[in-house]
């Protein structure tokens, strides 16, 4: 695991046996170190509350040999595959076949999840498992335009979607609002505490930025823990009133919709009119962004994402169009939130932690930050992983951290794809910078 | 008064470790010019180095405090060296001339990756430990019976603190490799033009400031008696306020940041509350980086196309 050195040095092309053995050796030894206190001795706090502790060598050894084996493994690997920047040449006539492929993948994908509910119809597991996906699209749709169109790093994402959540629940436990009314002004809160937190703030440069935005996520929560007059504290807002179809509650009862439309009713209408409210302000999302994208503000964010010198010099406004970035998003991540609280019934300051920031921000990465379908891919991905390893609870996140840093070191503009500007030049200008650049300008 | 002076100590032990972790923040941000989400998790680590290798040696039957306390202290900073000389390999040094944000989040990939670790590896319960280093001085007794106490402990993090950071300062104003660093911070391209080699220097920044988080680490286990998975991340984000308060790039800015986060928090929880206290440090940041961007000791930064 030490060993992926990627400074292709001559000896590294050039491995033979021994210099893979010696490395693999160096590598284990390292971990030999590493590890050695931290797997080979277990401590635990005894029954009296004094600590005492076992040993687990052969824990250790193990370890120890895996990271023998796997650094031996990615020598090979790098061996053949040949230096990381080859590129595999396909024939043009693949390539084609591949992109028109590629635009039949977004529509197949809408109409197979429009269908979900048909086909699925009787696995609640399955519906509950599309609707959290279908979030988690929406989110990553959401966080897509502060991250993948404006290049801004937000790490408090999840601060917009708690304030989306809590409005709508405070609103409706305390004012009797039903989800529809709540719904917009759910946004509008989230947008206005974006504008609040963007205003100051947005001036600066790219990692104190994403600072400030963690900090923020992180006051937002404690301030929801602590202020437990109006939120409950730790111990959240329970019975927050479920959505209805416009006014008509899905309820068993006379007025429910089930005995209006005269059907036999069944639990499962509410789940399947979340799915599709979802869906909906999933496709609301991206159908606006998409719109947003070839307006002049669209293309003043992705001007801003290539180069905010350049932009400053051609006179747009950095600060209204990363505002209206990070308003944007925020608002998107207010209806998430508003969602979230009304299918849950019950929220709590849990929910909102850093580590859901970071999965939003993994998944819009992974994606490929600004390309659409590959956040709607990567969410899908994302979530459906973590349901795989839902029997292996506690190494949930070590193996997400180490995905992430593992996709960063290979491929850091995402896995799926990368999207261009909407619009750029189609012809390289004839001087390059390269050749005028004569000191720094 | 005698409450204020008592609380003054607390600050300034909390400070003290504050910036210790904030160092390792501030010399990384000035050569290589990413923030090492991971540093946290780097001190949460040197904790538990420190916890393991203490049970270890006074169940070998080693009691003189002192020589557990010095070699303990040996083994944690060399071990987490080591850490943040792997984090830096794998992570960052491949990603080094990548686009911008990339180093970021694989720094923050890697804070995951240390805290779930040593949770997988550890448990996910509190560690205690019993008061290693007892005993104290009283300074004054106040008429309403309160009394200011100097606990030796306490004195014991000041003091290793204040030589640490006469070593470190040696190390960077009078060594070569402090040259080196210096060299780096300027211009990679020149540093290594004229002979710099500029991977080792950065990687013994991050062996530099590892050591640094791993005292760290230790202080706060012997301070507070306890450790968890979960501590590096709210005083990683405290220590990168009070780099930032500092100035960030500036070695005496990091450790006045430490010290002034550590007063603050100290003085928010003992004159409004304690619930907020995090809130305070947090917002703090936020207003620093609006106003005051280059903090107290840094320089203004100058944009070049």
């Amino acid at each position: 695991m030490t060993a992926f050195a990627t400074d292709s040095t001559p000896a590294a092309r050039t491995a033979g046996i021994p210099f893979i053995l010696k490395k693999a050796l160096i590598s284990a030894a390292v971990a030999l170190v590493l590890f050695s206190l931290m797997i080979g001795i277990r401590t635990e706090a005894g029954p009296t509350g004094q600590l005492i502790y076992w040993t687990r060598f052969g824990d250790l050894a193990a370890v120890v040999a895996a990271v023998f084996g796997g650094s031996i493994v990615i020598e090979l690997l790098r061996h053949w595959l040949g230096p990381a920047d080859t590129r595999q040449i396909i024939p043009p006539a693949v390539q084609r076949g591949l992109s028109v492929a590629g635009s039949f993948v977004g529509p197949a994908l809408l109409v197979f999840t429009l269908l979900v509910p048909v086909i699925f119809y009787d696995q609640r597991y399955i519906l509950d498992l599309a609707i959290l996906v279908l979030t988690y699209v929406m989110l990553g749709w959401g966080l897509n335009v502060v991250v993948g169109l404006a290049g801004l790093l937000d790490l408090g994402y999840v601060a917009f979607y708690a304030v989306g959540a809590y409005s709508y629940a405070l609103l409706a436990t305390n004012f009797g609002l039903s989800f529809w009314v709540c719904l917009p002004l759910a946004g509008i809160l989230a947008s206005l505490w974006g504008v609040m937190l963007g205003f100051p703030v947005l001036r600066l440069r790219g990692d104190y930025l994403a600072i400030v935005t963690l900090a923020f996520g992180e006051i937002i929560r404690l301030v929801i823990i602590n202020w437990q007059s109006l939120t409950g504290g730790p111990n959240g807002v329970s019975g927050i009133p479920r959505p209805t179809f416009f006014g008509i509650p899905l309820t068993p009862g006379d007025d429910g919709l089930a005995a209006r439309l005269g059907i036999e009713f069944s639990p499962t209408h509410r789940i399947v009119f979340l799915f599709y409210l979802i869906l909906a302000l999933a496709l609301l999302t991206n159908w606006v962004t998409i719109r947003l994208r070839g307006l002049p503000i669209g293309r003043a964010w992705e001007a801003l994402r290539e180069d905010e010198v350049a932009c400053r010099a051609l006179g747009i406004n950095t600060t209204t169009t990363k505002l209206t970035a990070f308003a944007t998003g925020a608002m998107f991540g207010g209806f998430a939130g508003a969602f979230f609280a009304t299918r849950q019934g019950f929220i709590s300051p849990e929910s909102f932690t850093f580590q859901e920031s970071a999965l939003v921000l993994a998944i819009v990465v992974l994606g490929g930050m600004g390309s659409q379908l590959g956040v709607a891919l990567a969410a899908l991905a994302m979530i459906g992983g973590f349901e795989l390893f839902r029997g292996l609870e506690q190494y949930r996140m070590l193996v997400f951290g180490i995905a992430m840093v593992l996709l960063m070191i290979w491929r850091p503009r995402g896995l799926i794809g990368h999207r261009a500007p909407t619009v750029y030049l189609k012809q390289a200008q004839a001087i390059s910078s390269d050749l005028v650049k004569e000191g720094h300008g | 008064m005698d409450y204020f002076a008592q609380q003054l100590i607390n600050g300034l032990v909390l400070g003290s470790i504050y910036g210790l972790i904030a160092i390792g923040y501030t010399m990384v941000y000035g050569i290589v010019g990413m923030i090492n989400f991971a540093h946290g998790d780097v001190f949460m680590i040197g904790g538990f180095i420190a916890l393991i290798s203490f049970l270890v040696l006074v169940s070998f039957g080693l009691t003189t405090v002192p020589v557990v306390l010095l070699i303990v202290l040996l083994v944690s900073m060399a071990i987490t060296a080591l850490y943040g000389w792997t984090v830096e390999r794998i992570a960052y040094r491949p990603l080094r001339h990548s686009f911008r944000l990339a180093p970021m989040l694989s720094a923050i990939g890697m804070s995951f990756v240390l805290s779930n670790f040593s949770q997988v590896a550890q448990g996910a319960r509190v560690k205690p430990v019993p008061p290693i280093i007892t005993g104290g001085y009283t300074l004054h007794e106040g008429a309403g019976g309160f009394v200011v106490q100097l606990s030796n402990i306490q004195i014991v993090v000041v003091v290793s603190t204040v030589a640490l950071l006469l070593v470190f300062t040696w190390l960077v104003a009078r060594t070569r490799l402090g040259r080196d660093m210096r060299a780096c911070e300027q211009d990679q391209t020149m540093a290594a033009l004229l002979g710099v080699d500029v991977d080792r220097t950065i990687s013994m920044t991050f062996v530099i400031g590892s050591a640094l988080a791993a005292v760290a680490g230790m202080m706060y286990l012997l301070y507070y008696g306890l450790v968890d998975f979960y501590m590096g991340f709210v005083a990683g984000i405290k220590a990168f306020t009070a780099a930032v308060l500092g100035g960030i790039g500036s070695l005496p800015g990091a450790m006045l940041g430490g010290l002034a986060i550590g007063l603050i928090e100290t003085m928010w929880s003992a004159y409004f509350s304690v619930e907020y206290k995090d809130v305070a440090a947090f917002s703090i940041l936020i207003v620093v980086l609006i106003f005051m961007p280059t903090g107290l000791l840094g320089r203004p930064e100058v944009e070049k196309v």
